[in-house]
């Protein structure tokens, strides 16, 4: 027991360096070295200054940008929590129900043949992290009417950023497409400024 | 959905090849043997020994010394982890200036972490320390992980001895593990994260003028680190308190792809360990395949369930079919990179292990997606289930089978040799019971206990009945996923520990369901080892029922089934399964 005591008292503090100091600071240290921008967040710019992080999504107003998923959270990148609607809660039909008439009231204007049937999920579901930094590439299409006709850009060339801001499947096999929202407005302000 | 199941087919196919190769490589590891990490890592494992005074050659340990030894070194580790939980205003590390949290959370949370279950009432970016994530918690995702392979270790040797009282040494397997499989393939495993965008850094975090003109404060961290070994040894307390579906801590489809292998690459492959430690391999792929079959129909059911949508989403007037440039389905807690396909597989593969991990959220599952994790907590992890542990609960059911199906056949039961008797079959019966036992009391006192109302979220309904039912299956099975409205922790101003406080009766409760159902399980398993271990095997005769045939895989199967359906199906239909069976709205 004295032995086993003594024993444990060693390995506690022994591993408590290794595994909880040497080995972090350790994967820290390569990783900083070999790996900088991702390491400390994958920061985007724009006209010289951070402007977010292309992983972490941000919640975008107006007519000029491209809108990204509903949030729990509001795009909280330090507070982050699950919205934790259930399957069959009654509020969280109202909230989707509610997030459908919006954004068919923001694009439809421009799209005219939009109709509630062709909203995309992604649009009007809250996301996981609450902070997703994609849309859909059919929610994508759908805003890039309003985009394209308060941008004054042609529709054509609006697609073609969209195409250029979209993450495909990792090795064109893992996961499923997304359009970065963060990406996709930054080169909109570089292209068309408002 | 065609995409998705091919995701999930390319998924299940990369496991299956890497389970020969890692399980032989673990099988040498712990029998003493040489590998290819020998060169480097021997001259610290030497070390190890001489530092904790440990002889392993000469120092075999019957089954009461192991055991003493386990519990010993993790009780020391639990005081050692409170203490650091409640100690955090005078830590390094500590760039947002973050106090303790309440008493009774860190009682429940050192209790999670040392029973390798995870279970967090609390986030993390939010509450704790860079010191308390990185030395307390993230040291326990390692040495919980290696004291679960360990048993189960000290079980096969029993199992394997050809009359013997030794079981090993408990101090050279924990050192051999941690040394040889954890630390190198975590160190891995973090830098590939890392590469992919997950964050490993100290600095504080940051405020952001976002490009629409407001704020944004990214929280940072030492996460890569913490990620890598959170899977590898099935533990699953996120660095995030939304775990694995935050893009720090899981990037792209790529990383969700990686860490779900993770996850499951070390369970999977110690059934070809155990086939190559007993001498027949066939013995570790019967297991394997009762696993297997159990775990794909999992991923099946949930897959289709949440391609389907929820009855409020359609009330609402969704669409919730796929077409071009949408994924359709149940999207709603749910990442777009991941889709309704990633999501569901990885739904699977954190409830068969005892992982926990989640990168969608559990609560907002469709009814009869729910109940898969549900379902796979009901096997009392077996299906896979945590490093170690989930074979040796497994091995109780294989000796449980052995017997019934001697009965059967009306010959002695005996599994590679070794008769089955009274003392093993009592103690295999109260080992596959004590846990569901465990979450039955429990969960039944949550849920009329009217002071348990206030963890609730959902309120009073079937939603409301899964949150508190799987909180103490969760915990009882050491899996660590949660429905997460459910909450022992209260935090009016967030981030930081200023006003928070705890839900004592939640905390409690969970925090001994947890001791309970991890080291009432180990204890027994490792008396059986002892009894198993003094047994001299004979050579099979003609009675003697076979443990590597499809019939044996198929009564397996029906046996976990038959215990997991018996003891939980009647809560399984009130939670999820009522929810998915209507589409009234409460």
């Amino acid at each position: 027991m004295r032995r086993d005591l003594l024993t444990s008292l060693t390995a506690v503090v022994a591993m408590t360096v290794v595994l909880g100091l040497a080995y972090p600071l350790a994967i820290a240290g390569v990783a900083q070295v070999l790996f900088p921008g991702s390491a400390n967040g994958s920061k985007v710019s724009f006209e010289g200054r951070v402007v977010g992080s292309e992983l972490i999504g941000q919640e975008f107003g107006g007519s000029a940008f491209f809108h990204s998923r509903p949030s729990a959270t509001e795009y909280s990148g330090n507070v982050t929590f699950f919205g934790n609607a259930g399957p069959n809660s009654a509020a969280a039909r109202d909230a989707v129900r509610e997030s459908l008439a919006a954004y068919v009231r923001r694009e439809k204007p421009y799209d005219g043949s939009l109709t509630a049937g062709r909203v995309p999920v992604d649009a009007v579901t809250e996301s996981a992290s609450g902070v997703d930094p994609h849309i859909s590439e059919a929610n994508a299409r759908i805003q890039a009417h309003r985009v394209a006709a308060v941008r004054r850009l042609s529709l054509a060339r609006v697609e073609e950023l969209i195409g250029e801001s979209t993450d495909g499947r990792s090795l064109g096999l893992l996961g499923e497409p997304g359009v970065n929202v963060l990406r996709l407005n930054i080169a909109l302000e570089e292209e068309a400024p408002r | 959905m065609s995409q998705g199941w091919f995701q999930i087919a390319l998924f299940v196919a990369v496991l299956v090849a890497l389970v020969r190769p890692v399980g032989s490589y673990m099988a040498r590891v712990f029998t003493d043997q040489r590998v290819f990490l020998t060169p480097v890592v021997g001259p610290i494992e030497r070390l190890a020994y001489r530092a904790l005074r440990v002889r392993p050659d000469e120092e075999g340990q019957d089954w009461k010394a192991y055991a003493r030894s386990l519990i010993v070194f993790s009780l020391l580790f639990w005081v050692a982890l409170y203490a650091i939980l409640r100690t955090q205003g005078v830590q390094p590390f500590n760039p947002e200036g973050f106090g303790s949290g309440p008493w009774d959370l860190s009682f429940n949370t050192a209790s999670s972490f040392v029973t390798n279950t995870n279970w967090q009432y609390y986030g993390g970016e939010t509450t704790l320390t860079y010191f308390a994530q990185m030395a307390g918690l993230a040291v326990q995702n390692f040495v919980s992980a290696a004291v679960g392979i360990a048993v189960l270790v000290a079980l096969i040797r029993g199992i394997a001895a050809r009359s013997a009282t030794s079981l090993g040494n408990f101090w050279q397997d924990l050192v051999r593990i941690l040394l040889y499989v954890l630390l190198p393939i975590s160190a891995v495993g973090a830098l590939f994260l890392v590469s992919q965008g997950a964050i490993q850094n100290l600095s504080d975090s940051q405020a952001i003028h976002t490009l629409g003109g407001g704020t944004q404060i990214l929280a940072q961290g030492p996460v890569a680190s913490q990620e890598a070994i959170k899977l590898l040894g099935t533990n699953g307390g996120g660095f995030f308190n939304v775990n694995s579906a935050y893009p720090f801590e899981n990037p792209s489809g790529l990383t969700n792809f990686v860490e779900m292998l993770l996850i499951l690459v070390v369970p999977a492959a110690l059934t070809y360990t155990y086939g190559r430690m007993v001498g027949s391999q066939r013995q570790g792929w019967a297991i394997f395949s009762a696993m297997f079959v159990l775990f794909v129909a999992g991923v099946v059911v949930v897959y289709l369930a949440e391609q389907h949508g929820t009855p409020a989403q359609h009330a609402a007037g969704l669409h919730t079919g796929a077409f071009d440039g949408s994924t359709g389905g149940n999207l709603t807690g749910k990442e777009q990179r991941f889709g309704i396909a990633g999501s569901s597989l990885w739904t699977a593969v954190t409830t068969v292990t005892s992982c926990g991990a989640v990168n969608a959220a559990f609560e907002s599952l469709t009814g009869i997606g729910g109940a898969v994790p549900f379902a796979n907590l009901s096997f009392s992890e077996v299906v896979f289930g945590g490093v170690g542990a989930g074979l040796y609960s497994m091995l109780l059911y294989v000796l449980l089978a052995v017997f019934i199906g001697g009965l059967m056949v009306g010959r002695t039961p005996e599994y590679l040799g070794k008769k089955i008797q009274e003392r093993e079959i009592k103690l295999v019966a109260l080992g596959v019971l004590v846990t569901p036992l465990t979450v039955l009391i429990s969960a039944g006192i949550a849920s009329a206990a009217p002071i348990a109302k206030r963890s609730l979220y959902a309120g009073v309904n079937p939603t409301g009945f899964s949150e508190t039912v799987y909180a103490y299956l969760s915990q009882g099975n050491n899996n660590g996923s949660a429905w997460a409205g459910y909450t022992g922790f209260l935090q009016p101003n967030p981030p930081g520990n200023v006003g928070a406080y705890g839900l004592g009766f939640t905390d409690l409760l969970g925090g001994v369901v947890l001791i309970a159902g991890r080291f009432a399980p180990i204890l027994l398993v490792l008396a059986v080892a002892g009894a198993l271990a003094g047994k001299k095997a004979s050579p099979p005769g003609l009675g003697t029922l076979r443990t590597d045939n499809p019939t044996f895989v198929f009564l397996l199967i029906g046996i976990v089934i038959l215990v997991g359906a018996l003891t939980f199906l009647p809560a399984i239909l009130l939670g999820p399964v009522a929810n998915g069976l209507t589409a009234r709205l409460f």
